[in-house]
């Protein structure tokens, strides 16, 4: 089988293209090499089945951050048959230095100039052909975003692949892997004769949203504005959306399924309807919200609007030891952690990686936001809810500013802080939508393994042993939570949402499923009782607890095998676990002695 | 007239006349676009002595001013004739 290699720089549309051929759906974000994984599919070729691998975007080959380490050992390391350079045509004048990079290597290549329609916009035209001429190798402008030139590209691919068969060994290529000056030359030599600037670039639309967006002092009240729109927003659309999906599991579980499993035997009745369906339902009714929010998410990821967060947070992050990419990090985080500390594999110092990876387990991911969505909707009237998660979100950046001044000391560094700023772009629907499906499915398959282990031992726990009331603590839950209280008493716990903590802590999915468990209710009734059972200050000292601490087991993994560190994971964990109980606890006792 | 980019103010121009970084981002900046001769803008600085962000060529970047320090450049008088290199 014929292996091709997808090779460009960051921003280019590479991702977008990859999800296009392979007809799979690649995270796609404006954010320098956030494709670390190398990705695979197979496509078919002039009739033929070939391998697509999707290298980490990079900005040359001798560069020497992880990603161009990862691509140039790729390239030493792996037979390739042909290499598609993907490069933004708006940006021609610096980008093509890479294609001449691969040229000098001796590999068949055909080069895509992606982004047409912005080169178009900024004035810039292309003489494809005449480019193909002088480099000789092909070219052929595409949208990566529209799929124009898509299939002409593919076919390109193909004759290429027919015409010129690959002589060059990966043996070769890593003794050619070498500086080479007289590519620069080059270059400028092609661009000059082959590539018509406009004077004045048309940058125009981007400088005036810049002009405000980036304003010195409205810049980030602006940012952190827009943010809470868009919780607004997301809160406002989904709350109706999930409340019609409690009613649909409602009726489902009272219309079919407690007549068709009548007549099962007691115990197993309970452990299927009140166990598993009720712990699965009660999560399941927030999947509007969370498909909501990582629609919005890729939106603002996709826009270029998080490369200019970073320019207006940068001074407040230097001062916190970490930069602006850190920040981005951590928006990042918000909607999974896990992405966002292999994210910061960007950053070249250690020290510097370890302190943003050491803030990121505190962003309020999508998880923690249901439960919080949850508990939020059961204690506060609606006009107080975007509020009271924002205030969370606030709380959030606070626990991030704190733990980052805390170890700077221990974790300082240098690095150098050098962005590129992409134009601000606008995503179509279907690259949303298919990013926004894809983290979806995600949080589906992790949430069903996690739910249904989770809430089948939660009814154990508080079904067991038989002699018990249900719940009740005479029940091997009740002796865990005795076995707590001292711990979780002065910050306001008591043993339900105890028992739900403790299983939180291998996932927060199964929180809002396990609360439903343990109180063996769903629906209105699920919510009555817990508005009954605890106060608006134990919510939130709940909340709290549960924001900061741990976020879950894959988490703990990733930290883990990113840093190459037990003790770092371990200090991460002591950290996050302390930090909780001792917010939590402030809060909780300053509000019982204010007299609420 | 030479001095270094952190000390362009917002607006201005200027020619870079050579960079003197350690060899890290020497290549991220080469790899950026910044090769002596060419011509940047200050387009406009983040408030408390924030980032820098320049345009070069066809190409928007934001750079620390510690790390602007290493680029040595010549200004151009004030009004910003803005073409590319």
């Amino acid at each position: 089988m014929k292996r091709v290699a997808l090779l460009g720089m960051p921003n280019t549309g590479k991702s977008t293209l990859f999800n296009r051929l392979s007809g799979a759906s690649a995270r796609v974000g404006n954010w320098p090499g956030i494709t670390v994984d190398l990705m695979s599919a197979k496509i078919l070729l002039g009739g033929h089945i070939a391998e697509l691998v999707d290298l980490p975007g990079l900005y040359d080959l001798h560069g020497f951050s992880d990603d161009e380490h990862v691509v140039r050992h790729f390239l030493s390391h792996h037979a390739i048959d042909l290499v598609l350079i993907i490069l933004n045509s708006a940006q021609i004048d610096r980008q093509l230095s890479l294609a001449l990079q691969i040229r000098a290597l001796g590999l068949p290549a055909v080069l895509l100039l992606n982004m047409e329609d912005e080169a178009k916009r900024a004035g810039i035209t292309i003489d494809a052909q005449a480019m193909s001429k002088q480099l000789g190798m092909p070219v052929r402008t595409i949208s990566a975003k529209y799929g124009q030139g898509c299939p002409e590209a593919l076919q390109l691919a193909a004759q290429t692949l027919l015409q010129q068969p690959n002589l060059v060994t990966p043996e070769t290529i890593a003794g050619k892997l070498e500086m080479d000056n007289a590519i620069e030359q080059e270059m400028h030599q092609i661009i000059d004769r082959t590539v018509h600037f406009p004077l004045q670039l048309n940058h125009s639309l981007t400088d005036r949203l810049d002009k405000v967006l980036l304003h010195p002092w409205l810049g980030l009240p602006l940012f952190l504005l827009s943010v809470f729109m868009l919780f607004q927003f997301i809160f406002t659309v989904g709350a109706p959306l999930q409340e019609g999906m409690a009613w649909l599991f409602d009726s489902l579980r009272s219309e079919a399924l407690e007549p068709a499993l009548a007549s099962l035997p007691t115990w197993l009745n309970g452990l299927l309807l009140d166990g598993l369906y009720t712990g699965f339902s009660t999560v399941a009714a927030f999947v509007p919200i969370i498909v909501l929010f990582f629609l919005v998410m890729s939106m603002v990821e996709d826009s270029g609007y998080l490369s200019r967060a970073a320019f207006l947070m940068d001074t407040l992050m230097a001062k916190m030891g970490l930069d602006g990419r850190g920040f981005v990090m951590m928006l990042m985080g918000f909607g999974c952690n896990v992405p966002a500390l292999m994210g910061t594999r960007v950053m070249r110092s250690r020290p510097m990686r370890l302190l943003t990876m050491l803030t990121i387990p505190l962003s309020l991911c999508s998880a923690r936001l249901q439960v919080f969505l949850f508990i939020i909707a059961i204690l506060f009237p609606p006009s107080q809810a975007a509020l009271v998660l924002f205030s969370l979100y606030m709380v959030s950046f606070a626990t991030i500013f704190i733990t980052a001044i805390l170890f700077k000391g221990k974790f300082a560094s240098r690095e150098p802080f050098v962005l590129e700023l992409p134009p601000y772009r606008f995503p179509t629907p279907q690259q949303i939508w298919m990013r926004g499906w894809q983290e979806v499915k995600h949080f589906l398959a992790r949430a069903t393994k996690f739910i249904v282990i989770g809430v089948v031992m939660v009814w154990l726990l508080t079904h067991l042993p038989t002699t018990a009331v249900p719940a009740s603590p005479e029940t091997w839950a009740g002796s865990i939570g005795r076995f707590f209280s001292p711990v979780l008493d002065p910050i306001g716990i008591d043993t339900e949402l105890a028992i739900a903590l403790i299983f939180g802590f291998v996932a927060k999915e199964i929180v809002v499923g396990s609360l439903a468990v343990i109180y063996g209710l769903q629906g209105d009734a699920l919510s009555h009782q817990i508005a009954s059972n605890i106060d608006w200050v134990q919510g939130m000292s709940f909340m709290l607890f549960t924001l900061i601490y741990t976020p879950c087991l894959s988490t703990i993994a990733t930290l883990k095998s990113e840093s190459k560190s037990s003790g770092f994971m371990w200090l991460s964990l002591a950290w996050s676990l302390g930090l909780a109980w001792v917010i939590s606890f402030l809060f909780y006792q300053s509000a019982r002695a204010l007299g609420y | 007239m030479h001095m270094h980019l952190d000390a362009l103010k917002p607006g201005q121009s200027a020619i870079i006349d050579r960079i003197h970084a350690e060899q890290a981002l020497a290549q991220r900046l080469s790899a950026l676009g910044f090769r002596s001769g060419k011509q940047l803008e200050v387009i406009r600085q983040a408030a408390f002595n924030g980032p820098l962000h320049v345009r070069i060529g066809s190409t928007d970047v934001i750079i620390r001013l510690q790390d602007a320090k290493a680029i040595h450049v010549h200004p151009l008088s004030n009004q910003t004739e803005s073409t590319t290199a």
